[in-house]
């Protein structure tokens, strides 16, 4: 997994509250058996003003032009401003792999839906969670300054603005350490392959019922 | 020291290993597989050079996009008309085949929506722990058990390891105590539940759903309620176990039988929360507060009563809340201040792992019985959960109630819930839907869902609008 410890880049906005994982990525794409490629499909119906089918470039869609993202003061940006709940619904991994397929690196909210926000810390994706406050300030601060840029640091925990602010974040320490290592959480249980034999042992002789049902 | 939870129970039992840096490893007994939310993690063990850890705990079959026509689905697999689906189809027949995974295939009897299939199989048992690459896994814990949804990454860290690794979460219990009016389902019940605590209510929490209310209903209705817990916010929605849990389990076919089961409901027996433990979280609710519920915007917790009107944009004081109520009747063609009868409604979907088993088949044919779907309808799709769902339902007559009433009787999958095959709305379309969510796009690009129970989407499709099931007579029955 791609690790994650300093970030600077440019910052673009999801203005709303509940943005759910059908918003993110809608379910045509999920049909596809790949992990990577979802980032042109990112936000697609709020993206794009025609339907998007799986697999059909994307290069020649008539863009919306009223969708943030869209704006060219937003082209390249790598952190993701957004309001709060961010990332409701299904638990389709699908939706941090558009995120971090179209280039995005972090994302910044009030909170998150438990899956969406497990799940971004499978793929190299730091989600921060900001006060509403601090949220509402760095929107204040995006929307008036053309190329605005945040700095994170992720061994600091801190989201630092060009105006001065610094704004501290809380996160798991096993998270964390997993990021910052770009660790494989799969490599990581495996070190753990006697306790899960000893478990299971104990377990089917309590519970026997449990093992060898499905056949 | 205070007591225990039933969701305290079930994590210790599932611990294999508490870290020192707050996480853990927990043990999972049952892994539910299906074809969107695996193809890659099959593909991921494969790179790594890994294999599944254990075979007899996991169970698959294809639901979210096969096609639920008759003529398509008996061409099986090689006859499915959308080649990217067709493929994805495919490729889980092709792993499950590789590593010797059981898996219900496309026509086979026991295939069905994940969350009807297990538990009707017994796949799901009290006092396991089930997961799944899809959110609405909550739905086993109406049998007592530890069940949610994962991502790829964890449906390919289950695969590889048997266990995952978790954080506890806080204990939330919501108690609804009395009676339910007539016409009042578990659908309305957790509709009502969202309504008050709202989408994110749930975050971080585990939800044991107590109270007479759930004493009282059946183990079907259970299901219903724990399957909107994420609809709360809520990873986990559980039940405790009582004599109807037990009831429901036996005989099933993956049920041990016996001196096992003897053994197995012994064990059961213990799962419930003890009387002093405490709760991080208390909500409550009076039964007979709920009336039968219509969401009208496009989250779950734009929800109200039958009865009452689309809320207006006065009535809502806070700026952001505001936007999205605005956004919400745009996207929705909704006046504020409209009653919510008055909403006329385009399409029905009766089905979903919410809605769509043998009692919610039931209900929707108590109210379609002798009746005619309204001629402003241009489809009232009835989809069962499963093959034996079905089966049940047509040795009963009840397929034949829907024909005769206008009504398409279909192939069981999931159909319009996520409409990622052709099962869809048209832009602009309203939907009575048994389903869980109502997000703009959820149903097709542009459609206008419309959450309600079945005996309510059943009536408005006789009514072609929003009607109150109590109320109503229409019809030419
Ligand atoms: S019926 Fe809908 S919610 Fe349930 S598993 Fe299928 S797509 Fe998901």
């Amino acid at each position: 997994m791609k690790a994650f410890t300093q970030h600077r880049g440019l910052v673009g906005p999801m203005d709303r509250a509940n943005v759910d994982t059908d918003m993110i990525i809608p379910k045509q794409f999920l049909k596809s058996i790949k992990r990577s490629g979802f980032g042109p499909n990112l936000f697609d119906e709020l993206r794009y003003l025609d339907e998007g089918q799986p697999g059909a470039d994307c290069s020649n869609r008539p863009l919306n032009p009223d969708f943030p993202l869209n704006f060219p003061r937003y082209t390249g940006a790598s952190i993701l401003l957004a309001r709060k709940n961010f990332g409701c619904g299904s638990s389709r991994e699908h939706a941090p792999w558009a995120i971090e397929d179209f280039g995005f690196n972090a994302i910044i909210a009030p909170s998150y839906a438990d899956i969406f926000y497990n799940n971004c810390f499978k793929n190299g994706l730091l989600p921060v969670i900001l006060t509403e406050e601090q949220v509402d300030i760095l929107f204040k601060e995006m929307e008036a300054e053309e190329g605005y840029q945040l700095s994170i640091d992720l061994p600091a925990q801190t989201v630092t603005t060009d105006s001065g602010h610094v704004f501290a974040f809380e996160i798991d320490e096993f998270r964390k350490e997993c990021l910052l290592q770009g660790l494989d959480e799969i490599g990581l249980t495996l070190k753990e392959a006697d306790a899960i034999k000893q478990y299971e042992d104990a377990r089917a002789a309590q519970h026997p019922w449990v093992f060898g049902a499905i056949k | 020291m205070a007591g225990q939870t039933l969701y305290d129970k079930l994590w210790d039992s599932h611990l294999v290993k508490q870290r020192d840096d707050g996480s853990a490893l927990i043990y999972i007994d049952r892994h539910v597989i299906h074809e969107v939310t695996s193809p890659q993690a099959f593909e991921g063990l494969r790179l790594a050079g890994r294999t599944p850890w254990r075979l007899d705990t996991n169970i698959a079959t294809p639901d979210h996009n096969i096609s639920t026509d008759k003529t398509e689905r008996d061409a099986g697999v090689a006859g499915m008309s959308d080649e990217v689906s067709r493929i994805q189809v495919q490729t889980l027949d092709d792993n499950c085949d590789l590593y010797g995974i059981k898996e219900f295939k496309i026509n086979e009897m026991g295939q069905g929506i994940v969350h009807v299939m297990g538990p009707e199989l017994g796949a799901t048992m009290p006092g396991m722990t089930v997961v799944c690459g899809d959110s609405h896994t909550a739905t086993h814990g109406a049998l007592a058990c530890l069940a949610h949804g994962i991502g790829t990454s964890e449906v390919e860290h289950v695969l590889a390891t048997q266990c995952l690794v978790a954080k506890k979460m806080k204990n939330m219990r919501v108690t609804v105590n009395g009676t339910l009016g007539a016409g009042v389902t578990p659908k309305d019940v957790v509709l009502a539940i969202i309504g008050k605590i709202g989408t994110a209510g749930g975050n971080g929490h585990a939800i044991e759903f107590a109270g007479s209310v759930f004493r009282d209903m059946s183990i079907e209705g259970r299901m219903t309620v724990c399957n909107m817990a994420i609809e709360a916010g809520a990873r986990v929605g559980m039940v405790a176990v009582d004599q109807k849990t037990i009831d429901y389990c036996e005989g099933r076919q993956f049920v041990p039988k016996g001196e096992m089961f003897e053994q197995a409901v012994a064990y059961w027996n213990t799962l419930t929360s003890d009387v002093d433990a405490v709760f991080d979280t208390e909500v409550e609710l009076a039964a007979e507060d709920i009336a039968p519920q219509v969401t009208w915007g496009t989250s779950p917790e734009m929800v109200s009563a039958v009865t009452a009107c689309v809320p207006t944009l006065d009535e809502q004081p806070n700026e952001e809340k505001r936007k999205g109520l605005e956004r919400a009747l745009e996207y929705m063609g909704l006046e504020g201040g409209q009653a919510i009868e008055s909403i006329a409604i385009d399409r029905v979907f009766i089905g979903s792992c919410t809605n769509s088993r043998i009692e919610d088949m039931r209900a929707a044919a108590e109210v379609a019985k002798g009746r005619k779907v309204a001629a402003s309808l241009k489809q009232v799709l009835i989809v069962p959960g499963s093959q034996m769902v079905k089966a049940q339902a047509e040795a009963e007559g009840l397929d034949k109630i829907f024909i005769e009433a206008g009504m398409d009787w279909r192939e069981p999958g999931c159909s319009m819930c996520l409409a990622m095959n052709a099962d869809k709305l048209g832009a602009g379309e309203h939907c009575a839907s048994t389903s869980n969510r109502n997000f703009e796009g959820r149903q097709g690009t542009g459609g206008r869902t419309h959450l309600m129970s079945p005996a309510m989407a059943a009536a408005a499709a006789v009514a072609g609008h929003i009607v109150d099931v109590r109320s109503f007579v229409g019809g030419d029955q």
